[in-house]
């Protein structure tokens, strides 16, 4: 069988000169057969040191909600021994937690009944409200409803009520509520102070992973106000109604909500590149490179929900969170579709404190090519949109536009390429690069509701890989409708579906091909060598 | 021909129609499920007037509260200013009375001001009489039209009568208004007060 997998691998066909990695490129990168064991060697790792952020995973998310002191530890790098302390650490304390919750799991258990009862009073549609499985409510430290949702908040100020009286109650008592597990519900409690936001989740993915959803919405939320704004509000008058603030910004948090449902991405705090012949991605980097003004700080050009390139002011480097803000802001807003968009825009993980203006156009009306220009001044509109004008002119002159276009009508690449015998699909994240590659959703998988059982497994696989107590580095899984397999080294996290007919041993001899096909691409999946200013 | 170009800004509560009132002039379409306007948006859309060409230079503005100091961004310096409200909504015409306020107070001295009152097509669920909103804006000297973006009701007028009241280019010109003199173009038709 394998030497079958193998004879079919040796069939892959470049078709594109463009794919071969030039030999520069050959010359430094390792060709062992095992690559990617050491993080800065792994398939698509950048060639210059990343664009990102320094990302391990979602530790460094969650990271600052724990307002330790020593976070840095996880910021700078994933050296393991003081990774897995802290996990322990963190555990530990979860531990503690739970216990002193279970005492109150009773009580709890009767206020949900009660408060559910009330929304199903003031609901018309409770049923089908009370069905979803993930809700997501944010509230003021007064119990003011923010945002719901589903639902109107007005009929759910006490259902919030309650919310809250449960944060204090528990929090009275000198201790913090983080969940609570009862009939296949999860609620999940992040206070990020001066906002609450729970998360009422029917699900079987760790509290870790729903804490990070929530995170997600809270930085949504800081993103379009400022952290400073937002405190501030607070201080003034504690019973402030933030709605007023966030008005006709629904559909952005909405959005989002279904983006982590979808997109790996957000899942393994990483980006998806349009895949482009590195040829064709360089010219448009540099044409990128060359259209820069004084107050610029980052040019991205977006493809839909995909990169396809980052050119950043020198020394300055975008968190992967930011950088999915910006792109949920994009999809979901249509008012960018005609004229140039000129808009505040607080990248909280940069900084929470202060706006940046973001210059935000499509490239032609009908394409999905969206030019996101970020400048410290916002009187700078003008100097931007020459940029852009600048930009175009450079891409026409070298032809790249035609490239560009044509990459972008393409889909993304089919799993058969990898000439890997029932596997269906694949999330690969080359950790140094803050990158990944999946190819497109096959057929099973198309429908949204596979589409979303499918993530959902890849989360759940995510999930036990980085338990805080006791993380992973493989896991197999074999289901009815798919066998899984998932592993992490500390340069890349792979995830992998095959048709219920693999094996276990073929899975594992994947892993090597796979890596080895994603080397010989890579110049074509991922920025190898990201530029600045 | 001269060209002058006119920075024309749209003011008023959110969900009023203003994308819509510009789409509408730029692009002559309308989408129903349309957005709110993040931040600002803006276009540009040139038009002939007696025998000057007058370029818009359009700033949309976001409705929302979060936007509202931004505003002076917009308003600094415009020729013109278009304050939207819903004839539906009797609220949106009193958000639309402390724009005059602020405009007046903070805004530029020559501005034109024109009053627009959106969605007359929906005159079934009407709160704002078009007498008391003609009153309004006779006694503050402002332009008013009712509109509909949706049905292509007076867009061009607001455009139109903007043109009018704009100062004529010669002595001291205006301040906000640049004006540059190009050589005729021969494809403009020679009709006027031709729009879109």
């Amino acid at each position: 069988m394998a030497a079958d997998v193998h004879n079919k691998g040796v069939s892959w066909e470049i078709k594109n000169g463009n794919l071969a990695p030039s030999d520069r490129l050959r010359q430094d990168r390792s060709d062992s057969p095992t690559p990617g064991l050491v993080e800065g060697t792994e398939p698509g790792a950048g060639q210059e040191g990343a664009m990102f952020v320094h990302a391990q995973s979602f530790e460094d998310l969650t990271a600052d909600s724990e307002s330790n002191t020593d976070n840095k530890s996880a910021e700078v790098g994933d050296s393991n021994p003081e990774n897995a302390q802290k996990a322990a650490l963190e555990g530990g304390e979860e531990e503690v937690q739970e216990e002193s919750l279970e005492a109150e799991q009773e009580e709890v258990g009767k206020e949900e009944v009660q408060s559910s009862n009330k929304a199903k009073e003031e609901d018309v549609t409770s049923e089908t409200w009370r069905s979803h499985r993930k809700h997501v409510f944010v509230l003021s430290e007064a119990g003011k409803p923010i945002y719901t949702r589903y639902g109107t908040e007005e009929a759910l100020s006490s259902i919030m009520g309650v919310m809250m009286l449960l944060m204090s109650f528990v929090e009275d008592k000198k201790n913090t509520i983080r969940s609570i597990h009862a009939d296949g519900y999860r609620v999940v409690f992040l206070r990020k102070s001066p906002l609450i936001l729970v998360g009422v989740f029917r699900t079987s993915c760790s509290d870790r992973e729903l804490t990070r959803e929530l995170h997600y919405v809270y930085y949504q939320i800081v993103s379009l106000l400022t952290l400073t704004q937002l405190n501030h509000v607070f201080q003034n008058r504690q019973s402030y109604d933030l709605r007023r603030l966030l008005a006709g910004s629904e559909h952005l948090t909405d959005s989002l909500l279904r983006l982590l449902d979808r997109d790996p991405g957000l899942l393994l705090s990483a980006v998806m590149c349009l895949p482009l012949a590195s040829s064709a991605r360089d010219v448009v980097s540099s044409s990128l490179q060359a259209a820069k003004a004084k107050n610029l700080v980052f040019s991205i050009l977006l493809a839909g929900n995909r990169l396809v390139t980052l050119v950043r002011k020198k020394d300055q480097f975008l968190h992967h969170m930011d950088l999915h803000l910006l792109f949920n802001l994009v999809v979901s807003s249509s008012s960018f579709r005609e004229g140039e968009g000129w808009t505040p825009i607080c990248l909280p993980k940069f900084n929470p404190a202060g706006f940046f203006h973001a210059h935000i156009s499509y490239l032609e009306p009908a394409s999905d090519l969206c030019l996101i220009l970020v400048s410290t001044d916002r009187e700078d509109f003008f100097n931007l949109s020459d940029c852009k004008k600048r930009f175009l002119e450079r891409l026409r002159r070298r032809s790249a536009y035609q490239s560009l276009q044509e990459a972008l009508n393409m889909p993304s690449y089919p799993v058969s390429q990898v000439g890997i015998p029932e596997l269906r699909h694949f999330v690969y994240k080359s950790k140094s690069s803050g990158l990944y590659t999946s190819p497109d959703l096959p057929a099973p998988y198309q429908e949204e509701e596979e589409h979303e059982r499918l993530m959902g497994l890849y989360q759940h696989l995510h999930s036990c890989l980085h338990n805080p107590t006791r993380p992973l580095r493989y896991i197999y899984r074999c289901a009815e409708t798919e066998n899984l397999y998932a592993l992490v080294t500390s340069g890349f996290e792979l995830y992998l579906c095959f048709s219920p007919l693999g094996t276990k041993g073929l899975a594992v001899s994947a892993v090597n091909k796979l890596l080895k096909w994603i080397r010989k691409e890579e110049d074509r999946l991922f920025i190898l060598s990201p530029l600045t200013y | 021909m001269s060209l002058r170009e006119l920075k024309v800004c749209l003011l008023g509560d959110t969900g009023v129609g203003k994308s819509s009132i510009v789409w509408r002039f730029v692009e002559d379409s309308f989408d129903p499920n349309i957005n709110p306007t993040i931040g600002a948006s803006f276009m540009t859309k040139t038009v002939q007037y007696q025998n000057e060409l007058h370029k818009f230079l359009i700033w949309d503005t976001a409705g929302q509260e979060r936007f509202r100091a931004l505003a002076p961004m917009y308003y600094r310096g415009s020729a013109a200013a278009i304050i939207v409200y819903d004839i539906t909504k009797e609220e949106s015409f009193q958000t639309l009375k402390n724009w005059v306020k602020e405009l007046r107070q903070h805004g530029p001295p020559n501005i034109v001001v024109a009053i627009a009152g959106n969605k007359c097509d929906l005159s079934d669920a009407r709160e704002v009489s078009e007498k008391d909103a003609k009153d309004y804006a006779d006694s503050i000297h402002a332009i008013f039209v009712e509109t509909s973006a949706k049905n292509a009701i007076n867009i061009n007028e607001v455009f139109i009568q903007i043109s009018q009241r704009i100062p004529v280019i010669d002595a001291d010109g205006g301040s906000a208004v640049k004006g540059f003199k190009l050589r005729r173009q021969p494809s403009e038709s020679t009709r006027e007060r031709t729009c879109c």
